[in-house]
């Protein structure tokens, strides 16, 4: 193993030791890092949703982003840069959200999951590197959303961070708009959205996790895309890293107990399961990377890729205003059968944008 | 000597337009992109494949790689 090999493996240990020190904190079971479920609880914190038990403005989202921009900055990486069918990707975005949502997590949470003994993060696994397997074969066949053009300003790439950071401003000051209806940020009292690791710890964790992902281009779609197709293992060592890490700590902790049933924030419909993860592994190898990849490029001047994020931030309130994301009873008719849409429009789409 | 633009490209076309011409039989390649990360894997991939790389325009968002056999 060469230098890189080590670091990657050095990150994903990191992240996986710190998702299981965020759910010892407060964080919810599993749930260390979910960039889904986060972004989620942001989209309620906003008020684009009322379902009350996932609100909470997620200070590790702002610190990732925040964390890869400074790293972008100071490695002369950050650029402004856009316009590869940007709608396209923001509405590719909505439905990775619903992939996720249906499963109830992104591919980091299901890292977490399996290194916490729930196994039916296997069986999404299992879907995760079918609909990764399903984009390659688009790629293969000349896949392609256009090409990107640097910006001539870069102030377009500071505008998503700058956003977030705002929200980190009302996050810490506390501020209250409105004393009847509440707001500007909305905060659940109990649920998911209630439990949280400090703002401070929370916030590091995102910062130092930002800066490692970006200089490693950890991805976990492109870790499975990688070895399917170049036969490349980098980013796959990554993804061990957080599996491992994980493991280790929840162990230590007591957290790890393996089976199908009572997992924390979980459904035992297997079919979902496989299906919501397939539908977050085909987008993500379309868009190019999964949604803690988007993240993190969306920090460094990437605005197709902050088109993604917001794309997602939208979708997590169709989601959940359309009765679309699971819970630990199941998934619903709407959300299975927007699951099945979503995955019809993707192989549309990767039909579509096939070059000649 | 084969010419390939895959600036603005996003992950992983570059690396699989590179990997096309390697397959088709090119033995050099004149490759120009615009990304760090493309860069870093197109020289990955062509070093996996026998190729040496020989970088003549490295910035931080334009690079230019020979690739030879």
């Amino acid at each position: 193993m060469n230098r890189n090999k080590w670091f990657i493996l050095l990150t994903g240990l990191l992240i996986g030791a710190f998702a299981a020190i965020l759910v010892k904190m407060g964080n919810p079971g599993n749930m260390g890092f979910c960039i889904a479920c986060f972004e989620r609880d942001i989209a309620g914190a906003l008020g684009l949703h009322h379902a009350g038990i996932v609100q909470y403005m997620r200070p590790e989202i702002i610190g990732l982003i925040l964390g890869a921009m400074f790293t972008a900055m100071f490695s002369g990486e950050f650029k402004a840069r856009g316009g590869s069918s940007t709608l396209v990707r923001f509405i590719m975005g909505m439905f990775m959200m619903i992939g996720a949502l249906v499963f109830l997590g992104c591919p980091l949470r299901d890292v977490l999951r399996m290194a916490g003994g729930d196994f039916n993060a296997v069986v999404g696994f299992i879907g995760f590197i079918a609909g990764v397997g399903g984009g390659v074969y688009f790629l293969k066949n000349g896949f392609n959303l256009g090409r990107a053009e640097y910006s001539h300003s870069n102030v377009g790439g500071y505008l998503l961070p700058i956003i977030f950071a705002f929200f980190l401003f009302l996050l810490l000051k506390g501020t209250i708009f409105n004393p009847d209806a509440g707001g500007p940020l909305f905060f659940s009292a109990e649920g998911p959205g209630s439990m949280a690791a400090p703002i401070g710890i929370a916030l590091v964790a995102g910062l130092v996790v930002g800066f490692m992902a970006q200089r490693t281009r950890l991805c976990l779609s492109g870790g499975i895309r990688d070895f399917i197709l170049i036969r490349d293992n980098y980013l796959l060592i990554g993804f061990l890293g957080i599996f491992a890490g994980a493991l280790v700590l929840n162990i230590a902790f007591g957290f790890f107990k393996p089976g199908f049933a009572e997992q924390p924030i979980a459904h035992t419909m297997q079919a979902w399961n496989f299906l919501g993860l397939f539908l977050v592994g085909l987008t993500a190898t379309l868009l190019g990377g999964c949604p803690l990849r988007q993240l993190i490029l969306s920090g460094e001047g990437d605005m197709d890729a902050a088109a993604v994020v917001v794309g997602m931030i939208v979708g997590a309130a169709f989601c959940h205003n359309f009765m679309l994301a699971a819970s630990p009873a199941g998934v619903g008719n709407y959300g299975q059968i927007a699951c099945i849409i979503g995955i019809i429009v993707m192989t549309w789409i990767g039909f579509s944008y096939r070059e000649a | 000597m084969d010419k390939l633009d895959v600036r603005g490209l996003s992950c992983p076309v570059p690396v699989l337009r590179t990997k096309k011409a390697i397959d088709a039989g090119a033995t050099e390649v004149l490759i120009m992109g615009s990304s760090q990360v493309s860069k870093e894997n197109v020289s990955k991939l062509a070093v996996s494949q026998g190729f040496t790389v020989n970088i003549k325009v490295d910035n931080k968002d334009i690079w230019e790689m020979e690739i030879k056999k």
